[in-house]
């Protein structure tokens, strides 16, 4: 079984729980639909955003150079790291530089990806994440399940046994009103208290040198309000060409991820105020591989909002901890393979190829055509599960030769159910029984002549 | 017009009643249908386990089979989307026919788009729930996918607004996938299953008597869940609704 096979069956063990998984994803699916029907040129909106980051795909050095000189025209100090580890050295060297010792950060997927807040905090600098999310999972010290809402995993009730521990609320109190004010006053000390900020970047407009950070609970805002220096973050593909294209995302990314219009904060952060400073991290690490990899480089469109997850029948029913890549269901499969094959081939399996993800995607990444293709690559790469391989090999003798297909077809109906319709079988084991063979096949009656009459 | 039925191979094995459904659903329409023997598989285990190399002496068998046909018509529409979407990589036919992946069509959409029958001579007093199979929707455009912001259509449902004394109707999340998914459902088997339970319910749900579609792997699947936890319900691949005398 691979990786997310096993992970997955032991998710599954809880049925309550992981219907509930289910039932709160589905829910922003369906939020998601309401408003993609309630736009007539959604379907257009999603052409766009899709040609606008081809485009910038196809000339993306040429956008970051532009998008640099603007920023940096702007008074935003740009740097460039090719690694995570180069960026987590960029950081760590500013916050230095500065004497500071409390970081507030929003959230950031590629400080995930390369391990920024482990990195910082072993050189005793305090890192706070300040999405409430993002704060859960950081106080409970696991990962984030999913890349929008990273404690969907999570129930209120335990969310209210967490902050009983840690920030010493009301026993048994799991009201979530009650503790999102709890959790505000909380991290309300912890801004005041920051001395240097972090956000990621949704956007980057090249013409401009501008960049806009999405967040709902305003938490990016308000690091970067009560910091003097803003640390921004990100990856090299989330370029867009101009403000007009922008309006195309932006129109996509909420309505997309959470089905809101827009998310509640759009900041677009242009030039540092008086006295202040806004560094700027560009970072590669592997994605200028995976652009040059002309089968999977579309993957480079993607803008993070999350639909594929929330539609993907196997995400939604087994988890986030179920994939080995930090990054689960259809983006985290393709991302995971991006990187490495070897570490993250185990997640391959986890698609039923029900091509929903592809459909979702508002910036038309043919997100299960991706993981069909991988699947092609993984006997050349060497991570092919052995037991498929055989599966097939069986398989293909049989297809291969009809009289032998024929005969098998032949004896089937007389062997006895349980010999196959059996435990040991992976088909009735999990809770399913084997389909009933013909007594004749359609052939067979076809040469009886019963067929044509 | 000369047409051949495609039987996949676990119908001819499991299910010939389907086979001979099809074959009396496009003859009753006049047309004149021929079976080729030696048909064995189409290659979409192999293609979707990762194997699609695999399916090269197969897609070569099926060109072969069926180079004289003007269609090649299936009871299946995830085998016959394979064959229109990999066949063009996988065989290197150089015959004078066309590639087979241009003349192949899932059985529903042969007769909604090329035959276009106006009336058919069946009648199935009973409710049924449609299976809007993932292929069959997002691969073929049986119906009109959920994700996206087009106008409602199926061509299954059209079909079925034919026979008489039938009650169709979809269940809650009406194309999500049952779970069945090729080799998916034995490496991932207890997320097919849960899948599959999951799917059955919500067909229970619409309180209809059959689940109905146009691709026999779903079917048999959730036969499977329907048969181990003893369910009411009951599964039936669409062309025996289309030809049914009740």
């Amino acid at each position: 079984m691979s990786c997310h096979a096993v992970k997955a069956k032991a998710f599954l063990k809880n049925e309550e729980r992981a219907l509930w998984h289910d039932k709160a994803l589905y829910a922003v699916r369906e939020k998601r639909d309401r408003q993609a029907y309630s736009l007539p040129e959604w379907e257009s909106l999603r052409e766009q955003a899709s040609q606008i980051k081809e485009r910038v795909l196809g000339n993306l050095a040429d956008y970051l150079e532009e998008f640099e000189r603007n920023a940096t025209r702007n008074g935003i100090k740009v740097h460039w790291a090719e690694s995570g580890e180069e960026m987590n050295a960029i950081v760590a060297q500013i916050i230095k530089e500065k004497g500071a010792k409390h970081l507030v950060k929003s959230k950031s997927m590629l400080a995930e990806e390369c391990h920024l807040a482990p990195y910082l905090e072993e050189r005793g600098v305090e890192v706070v994440e300040s999405d409430l999310g993002e704060r859960i999972v950081q106080l409970m010290e696991c990962a984030p399940s999913h890349i929008v809402l990273p404690a969907i995993h999570i129930k209120r009730e335990e969310v209210g046994e967490l902050f009983e521990e840690k920030l010493s609320t009301e026993k048994g109190n799991s009201d979530p009103t009650y503790l999102t004010h709890e959790a505000r006053k909380h991290l309300r000390k912890k801004f005041l208290n920051a001395d240097i900020s972090m956000t990621g970047v949704n956007f980057a407009i090249a013409s401009e040198g501008v960049f806009a950070v999405c967040t709902n609970e305003g938490n990016a805002d308000m690091g970067t309000a009560f910091t003097d220096t803003h640390i921004a973050i990100m990856g090299l593909e989330k370029i867009v060409p101009d403000m007009e294209s922008l309006a195309v995302f932006t129109r996509l990314l909420a309505r997309s991820a959470t089905g809101q219009p827009i998310t509640t904060y759009t900041a677009l952060y242009r030039q540092p105020e008086e006295g202040k400073e806004i560094h700027l991290i560009i970072v590669d690490n592997g994605r200028t591989k995976s652009l040059a990899d002309a089968e999977h480089r579309t993957m480079l469109k993607c803008m993070r909002c999350g639909a594929c997850m929330n539609t993907c029948p196997v995400y939604r029913r087994t988890g986030g901890y179920s994939y080995s890549y930090f990054i689960p269901g259809p983006l985290g499969i393709n991302l995971g393979m991006l990187r490495s094959p070897e570490a993250y081939g185990g997640n391959v399996s986890g698609c039923s190829l029900c091509y929903s993800c592809s459909g979702v995607c508002p910036a038309k990444v043919d997100l299960a055509e991706q993981i069909y293709k991988w699947r092609q690559q993984m006997a050349p790469l060497g991570v092919a599960d052995s037991k498929k391989k055989m599966i097939v090999k069986a398989m293909n003798l049989m297809m291969r030769n009809p009289r032998l297909m024929n005969a098998g077809v032949a004896v089937a109906p007389y062997i006895p159910r349980f010999v196959y319709n059996n435990g040991i079988n992976p088909w009735c084991a999990s809770g399913r029984e084997m389909p009933h063979f013909a007594k004749k096949s359609f052939r067979v009656l076809w040469n009886e002549g019963k067929i044509k009459r | 017009m000369r047409v051949a039925l495609f039987v996949p191979c676990f119908v001819n094995a499991l299910y010939p009643e389907v086979g001979e459904a099809s074959y009396k659903l496009l003859t009753s329409l006049g047309l004149d249908v021929d079976y080729p023997l030696e048909q064995t598989c189409c290659g979409q285990p192999m293609g979707n386990a990762g194997y699609e190399k695999d399916a090269e002496p197969l897609a070569e068998r099926m060109e072969a089979l069926f180079a004289e046909y003007d269609y090649v018509v299936g009871p299946s529409a995830s085998c016959v989307s394979f064959v229109r979407e990999a066949y063009p990589r996988l065989s290197h036919h150089k015959g004078e026919h066309k590639c087979l992946s241009s003349r192949i069509y899932e059985i529903c959409e042969f007769l909604h788009d090329v035959v276009k029958p106006t009336a058919l001579e069946a009648r199935f007093p009973h409710k049924v729930s449609l299976h809007n199979s993932c292929h069959g929707v997002r691969l073929m455009g049986l119906s009109a996918p959920s994700e996206q912001n087009i106008p409602y259509y199926s061509k299954l449902h059209n079909l079925l607004s034919l026979v008489e004394g039938v009650e169709v109707v979809e269940p809650e999340r009406r194309d999500e996938c049952c779970g069945f998914g090729g080799l998916f459902s034995i490496e991932e088997s207890a997320v097919s299953v849960s899948m599959g339970r999951d799917k059955v319910a919500r067909h229970i749900a619409t309180g209809a008597e059959f689940i109905t579609g146009a691709d026999s792997s779903c079917l048999m699947h959730m036969q499977g869940v329907i048969e181990r936890e003893k369910l009411s319900i009951r599964t039936k691949h669409i062309v025996e609704i289309l030809t049914a005398q009740e």
